[in-house]
């Protein structure tokens, strides 16, 4: 009966004392909640030129400040409404704080220097599965053709081949590879092409999701493509002409889809054969290696798309192509393989 | 940081622990809040495309010597500032297909305008920092996960071929992929290390307790006073105390009158008529000043039926 009667006695004297205790201690830190929410607000809207410095400064203070009110609150108070504010404003608050670091400028500059190289070294093995590949396909388109002609039709779509078929004439095929350069609308058909490629490679790329398989068909169909074109030219003695006529962006534009089905294939790879790690850790890993790499496929298909539909057609001469293509494809190798600077400030 | 304990099937509450030690509750999208999201980016996508197109296609017309009878005619007479006119079509084209989501998600919010209608955002899943590579690779894989299944789709109608079936397979496979993960992933998610969750933007409400009648027990209405005794307080829970404090925010008067007789009924009260916003505040006050005393001393009680 007296403790009954002690604890109402308290009842009352906390009432009197106006608000909870738990009240008390939020109204005391308010001003440091509503801080906070003003700056992530302002930043959520990509105003960071509103904010002074002291404010950005003080962000991941008041960040901690306000996480630890939430867990004192959490232990304190029964104010739903007060910890549903709290929890999402710490919430958004962390999400800043631990959010993308990077500025885009500062993102491209690690990545040319040094981080797409070391993505792609990172996939080596399948770059040489790939590759292999690629050389199988052409080779069986060759051969293919060069047992039966009619695989020709097979390889290589009536709306992309247009004349060059086999029985034409070396007169007909050497047109094609030759003389465009008064044409006009040359830079629409870059900016095409640039366009169909790159979501070619991405295809490419995203279908390495289902352990690879559809990669390698792409990488193989795409390659016999290439195989019967140079088997139909090889029939007309016109070899080192359709060398150049390829090589002046193909160096680049294959090496780009190369890239592509060996990122593809390295997903794919690490889904299958996951290792120690569990089946999604496994494919985050190889998604984000293979992010870096089909970045710069990307950026590798506009430079072959502006080689393809403005240098080929401006460079008439064989030799200048094959010595611009084969330019290109040194030039990626050393910066590829030989250049193994690593830039600082990386995010991981 | 990583989660803690695996969580049941069907539950989206997962935590993570931030570098301070702080449990952080996030509560991972709702599959349809997620389509409602992709749909709305769509619409958005769309009428940006045609926008910047007819715009385009005005200035382009104009630019054509003769008028746009002559479009046709390709050949000798196509301006240079014509050409590029094309050129911006096909960059903004390809920008929207794949820079919108991406620019968009690599900014402070991680989300489209969609799924900030929505009200959710992408996630580094387990909770560290949300890369740039994260974002790409989850965008990238966008393309044969919708893009791809949708051109399939539209090729479904009228194809009687058996080669329908594999493309049927296809397009499910997908589609159906966030219903054979816990943790709601799309395949671009699995690829890329990320998931995503609610973002709710909570304003800060009312303190319930200062009013006259929540401090002293005492309405400002009728000048009556509540006090209740420690058995009358003992009765409910946690879970009572925050479904009172709701209607107490809703402010709706038949909702506080039927609590009003349900509480009245339980402590065994008369219950009065006209004065029930300022008995439930009393009572709301001092029912958590009781909880919360009981959890300062370590003991909570969960619902009226804990003891």
């Amino acid at each position: 009966m007296a403790l009954i009667s002690m604890t109402r006695g308290n009842t009352e004297a906390a009432i009197e004392a106006a608000a909870l205790r738990s009240d008390r201690f939020r109204q005391e830190r308010e001003p440091d909640w509503k801080r906070l929410e003003l700056i992530v607000t302002r930043m959520e809207k990509g105003r960071i030129g509103k904010l002074s410095d002291a404010d950005l400064l003080e962000l991941p203070v008041l960040y901690r400040t306000v996480a630890s009110s939430l867990s004192v609150a959490r232990e304190t108070s029964l104010d739903a409404a007060t910890l549903a504010y709290l929890d999402s404003l710490v919430q958004r608050a962390w999400f800043l704080v631990y959010g993308p670091r990077t500025t885009l400028w500062s993102w491209l500059r690690r990545f040319f220097g040094g981080e797409w190289s070391r993505a792609v070294r990172a996939i080596t093995p399948e770059i040489l599965v790939a590759l292999a590949l690629m050389v199988a396909g052409t080779v069986v388109g060759w051969m293919l053709c060069a047992q039966d002609p009619d695989w020709f039709y097979a390889f290589v779509s009536p709306e992309l081949a247009g004349e060059r078929v086999p029985g034409a004439t070396r007169e007909v095929l050497r047109e094609g590879l030759f003389g465009k350069a008064n044409e006009d609308g040359l830079s629409v058909f870059a900016a095409s092409l640039f366009s169909h490629n790159s979501s070619v490679s991405i295809l490419m790329y995203a279908l390495g999701f289902a352990f690879g398989v559809p990669t390698l068909m792409l990488v193989v169909q795409n390659t016999t493509m290439l195989g019967a074109i140079l088997w139909l030219y090889n029939g007309v003695g016109l070899d080192y002409e359709i060398a150049g006529w390829l090589a002046i962006h193909g160096t680049t534009e294959l090496f780009a889809l190369l890239l592509a089905g060996a990122a593809g294939l390295h997903v794919g790879r690490s889904m299958a054969f996951p290792g120690e790690l569990s089946v999604a850790e496994a494919a985050a890993a190889a998604g984000q290696r293979t992010a870096t790499v089909m970045a710069g496929v990307v950026l590798m298909l506009l430079c072959a798309g502006m080689l393809e539909g403005l240098g080929r057609q401006l460079v008439d001469v064989t030799a200048t192509r094959l010595a611009i293509g084969g330019g290109m494809l040194v030039f990626w190798l050393i910066y590829f393989f030989l250049f193994r600077h690593v830039p600082q400030g990386s995010e991981d | 940081m990583a989660s803690l304990a695996p969580p049941a099937r069907n539950d989206p509450a997962r935590v993570l622990v931030t570098p301070e030690g702080i449990a952080m509750p996030v509560k991972l999208a709702s599959r349809g809040s997620r389509l409602g999201a992709l749909l709305l980016d769509f619409m958005i996508i769309t009428f940006a495309m045609i926008a910047v197109i007819a715009v385009l296609s005005y200035i382009g017309s104009g630019l054509i010597p003769g008028g746009i009878d002559k479009i046709g005619e390709k050949g000798k007479d196509m301006p240079a500032a014509l050409e590029f006119v094309i050129i911006l079509i096909i960059a903004a084209a390809f920008l929207f297909r794949y820079g919108y989501f991406l620019a968009f998600e690599l900014g402070p919010r991680g989300a489209t305008p969609g799924k900030r209608l929505t009200g959710i955002r992408v996630a580094a899943r387990g909770g560290g920092r949300l890369t740039t590579e994260m974002v790409l690779a989850r965008n990238l894989m966008r393309d044969v996960e919708i893009l791809l299944p949708l051109a399939g789709l539209t090729s479904l109608f009228g194809d009687d071929s058996l080669s329908k079936w594999p493309m049927l397979a296809w397009i499910l496979a997908f589609s159906l992929f966030p219903f054979f993960n816990r943790d709601r992933m799309r395949a671009g998610d699995l690829v890329a290390g990320t998931w995503v969750v609610e973002a709710p933007r909570i304003k800060l409400e009312q303190v319930l307790s200062t009013g006259q009648s929540v401090a002293s027990g005492t309405s400002t209405y009728t000048g009556a006073s509540y006090r209740f005794s420690d058995e009358e307080l003992a009765v409910y829970g946690e879970y009572e105390l925050q479904t009172l404090e709701r209607v107490l925010r809703d402010d709706r008067h038949e909702a506080m009158v039927a609590v009003h007789e349900a509480i009245c009924r339980k402590i065994g009260w008369n219950p009065g008529a006209g004065d029930e916003r300022a008995f439930l505040e009393a009572y709301y006050t001092q029912l958590r000043h009781r909880l919360e005393s009981g959890m300062r001393m370590g003991k909570r009680k969960a619902n009226k039926f804990t003891s």
